[in-house]
């Protein structure tokens, strides 16, 4: 009984040494990935700002207006004046398109055919 | 264990035959038994001991040995803890009001040069002094062969030239990571911003640090990674700014001025929507202050904020907003304005003459000093201190950037009465115009005092000091609003926006003592619309003159009126006021019958 027990405690520390070893492999791998997307989430952060600046440098408010100037003739971009502000009364309803008349349908005929 | 008998049998029977005590026999063994007990009791608690002492020895030993590895080994940055969010650049970001990047970081690389580890010293200057032709190649020259082992070559490089300088393949030639700030608008903004340079460096890093504006101000804020990344959000609105910035630049060079600036603030929250000031800069390439010049004329010089001008008549609206205040005068109340006006060895003229009366309500629209100086008088001195302290006009603005402090008010000395006289209209106390666009803002928020920020709010400040009442600050926007509609700035009634204001021209003093005849500050102050106050502008000219006429003119009128105008007619829209019609006081209904 008692070498039984011993045997039995003997082969739970070589599982338990062969787990602990297992896992440590494991945390070492899932901290190398870790730095290693971290590494990249930091590019990917830096070409961000990067693209952020850009996209702030070509909307400089000099280069737009520039733009528009350039390409007048095609866009007629003007500054924005009081003229632009319009009223929701002005807004006109959709045009509502009536069907056009082919011959002239009998609806009471219709009603007592069926 | 075989345990010896306490009696053995043989040597009691052999004592007993001798005559001796059996009895010492079992004394004896009992004493060499309990002897044998206390050796094997003192062999076990010395090996407890000794167990004991291993185990205190190996667990300080871990201890001590963890401090020591602790303290010699070079700091890592916990893996496992870190979120990705704390990966960020090392400044915060500046964006106006609504989120546009008004400054940003850029990762660059700067190189620097460590001449032992160098191959061909000579090509290598030559070819770098190719690629950067404001380097010296037979500088270069002797840096490299001399005595040297470490010096920096350029502080900022592109990826291209980055790439140039790394084709020449020399190893003493290397590269350093270095974080730039940039400021994609160019000058946009610039007296604002300020500007930033490199404080402390190192190969690998380099501190960014604010020279000027806001950058100087929030350095500390912009710097702190307990922010989080958050960005410092400006109450500045990019596309009004432009607008402003351009139709200044025009006006400027339309009327001959060789300075402008304009500010525009939200009369409730005090936020500066936009603040210009003419010549300006690129910060990204923040010019040097030139020693022994006149500060006021470097495009540094931020003539919104540092620049302290008498501001002349824009001052009337307060000298009669208090005089209606204290119930002194009505609008229609008449004042004697016949001309000149002396006091002591002072005399005070109109522009031209009004006549011998005029009511409040026409000194205002009119213009005229001596009404002013009058009305003035009624107040009296002491009152009057208090009304312009309380607007603000004795202390710096207190806007948020490093050069609010220099802005300080010209005060004199003693407030005499001429200075009360001259004061009344704006003349012998100077101020910068964000003083003046903070007390109109403070006019148009119904009299309750307006303190300037370029920080974003979202709601007003609580608590701010009434300084005159509601009513009155109501009757002194009509009256303004006459002054634009058909006094002395008619030029600045913008269709739909209801414009109400004051025109002010103010002769420039002269360094050598008295005032130019043909130099003056042209000032244009007023708030829009004024049937619902929303924002106030303050647009100065410095040394303007109008010449499409024949004869050259200088009043704020003909010069600051117009630009200030078009400001208007340009920035309104972009804030998003919709322009309104006007109840005319002329019209009614018409009957008409057919």
């Amino acid at each position: 009984m008692r070498s039984l027990v011993l045997i039995l405690t003997g082969f739970a520390v070589m599982g338990l040494a062969f787990w602990a070893y297992r896992e440590n492999y494991r945390t070492q791998a899932a901290l190398a990935e870790t730095a290693a997307l971290q590494r990249q989430i930091a590019d990917l952060r830096e070409a961000l700002a990067i693209q952020r600046a850009e996209w702030a440098y070509l909307n400089r408010p000099e280069r737009l207006r520039d733009l528009a100037l350039l390409n007048f003739p095609r866009l007629g971009l003007v500054p924005i004046d009081a003229d632009r502000f319009g009223r929701i009364d002005e807004v006109a309803y959709p045009r509502v398109e009536l069907p056009a008349l082919h011959g002239i349908v009998d609806t009471v005929a219709l009603e007592a055919g069926q | 264990m075989i345990r010896t008998p306490l009696r053995p049998l043989a040597r009691i029977l052999s004592a007993r035959a001798k005559g001796e005590n059996p009895d010492a026999i079992e004394r004896e063994n009992r004493r060499l038994r309990h002897e044998e007990m206390r050796d094997r009791q003192r062999l076990r608690a010395e090996g407890r001991l000794l167990i004991l002492g291993l185990f205190f020895f190996g667990a300080f030993t871990v201890v001590g040995a963890r401090m020591g590895t602790l303290a010699a080994s070079d700091p890592v940055e916990p893996v496992m803890a870190t979120s990705g969010a704390s990966i960020l650049a090392q400044r915060a970001d500046i964006v106006d009001r609504k989120g546009r990047v008004l400054a940003t970081n850029l990762a660059t690389h700067s190189l620097y040069a460590q001449p032992p580890l160098m191959v061909d010293p000579d090509r290598a200057a030559a070819e770098l002094a190719r690629i950067f032709p404001d380097l010296d190649a037979a500088k270069l020259r002797a840096d490299f062969t001399g005595s040297r082992k470490f010096l920096w070559i350029k502080r900022r490089l592109s990826p291209e030239q980055m790439q140039a300088v790394h084709d020449i393949g020399d190893p003493g030639l290397l590269f350093g990571p270095r974080e730039m700030r940039l400021y994609p608008n160019g000058t946009l903004a610039a007296h604002v911003l300020g500007g930033a340079g490199f404080g402390r460096e190192g190969v690998s890093s380099a501190e960014v640090v604010g020279t000027a504006g806001v950058e100087k101000q929030f350095d500390t804020w912009l710097r702190d990674p307990a922010n989080g990344g958050r960005p410092l959000e400006l109450s500045l609105d990019l596309s009004v700014q432009a607008a402003v910035e351009a139709v200044l630049a025009g006006g400027m060079r339309l009327m001959n001025a060789k300075g402008a600036t304009a500010v525009i603030m939200d009369v409730r929250t005090g936020e500066v929507i936009s603040l210009a000031s003419l010549p300006d800069f690129d910060p990204n390439a923040r010019p040097v202050p030139r020693a022994g010049r006149d500060p006021s004329d470097s495009p540094l010089f931020n003539r919104a904020v540092q620049g302290v001008y008498e501001l002349g008549s824009t001052f009337k609206a307060f000298t009669i907003g208090q005089a209606l205040d204290l119930g002194l005068v009505a609008p229609e109340t008449l004042i004697d304005t016949k001309g000149p006006l002396k006091w002591g060895r002072f005399t005070i003229r109109d522009f031209r003459d009004y006549g011998p009366e005029l009511t409040v309500r026409e000194v205002l629209v009119k213009s005229s000093n001596i009404g002013t100086a009058r009305i003035a008088t009624m107040t009296g001195a002491e009152r009057q201190q208090a009304f312009l302290k309380a607007l603000g006009f004795f202390e710096p603005t207190g806007l948020e950037i490093a050069e609010a402090p220099t802005g300080r008010p010209l005060l004199p000395r003693k407030w005499s009465e001429i200075v009360m006289l001259t004061a009344s209209y704006g003349h012998g106390l100077s101020a910068s115009p964000l003083h003046l666009a903070a007390a109109y803002a403070t006019i148009g928020n119904g009299g309750v005092r307006v303190v300037p920020t370029i920080l974003r709010r979202t709601v007003p400040p609580e608590g701010g000091d009434r300084v005159m009442a509601a009513a009155t600050a109501a009757t002194l926007m009509s009256i303004m609003r006459e002054t634009v509609a058909r006094g002395t700035a008619t030029f600045a009634d913008v269709p739909g926006y209801a414009v109400a204001g004051k025109t002010g021209t103010a002769d420039k003093p002269d360094p050598r003592g008295g005032y130019y005849d043909d130099r003056v500050i042209a000032t244009f102050a007023g708030v829009f619309p004024a049937h619902d106050p929303a924002y106030a502008i303050v647009v100065t000219l410095d040394e303007p003159v109008e010449t499409s006429g024949t004869e050259p003119r200088r009043t704020a009128g003909w010069t600051a009126v117009p630009v200030a105008a078009e400001i208007i007619r340009r920035t309104a829209p972009l804030l998003g006021l919709r322009p309104e019609l006007e109840q005319g006081t002329g019209t009614g209904l018409i009957r008409v019958r057919n």
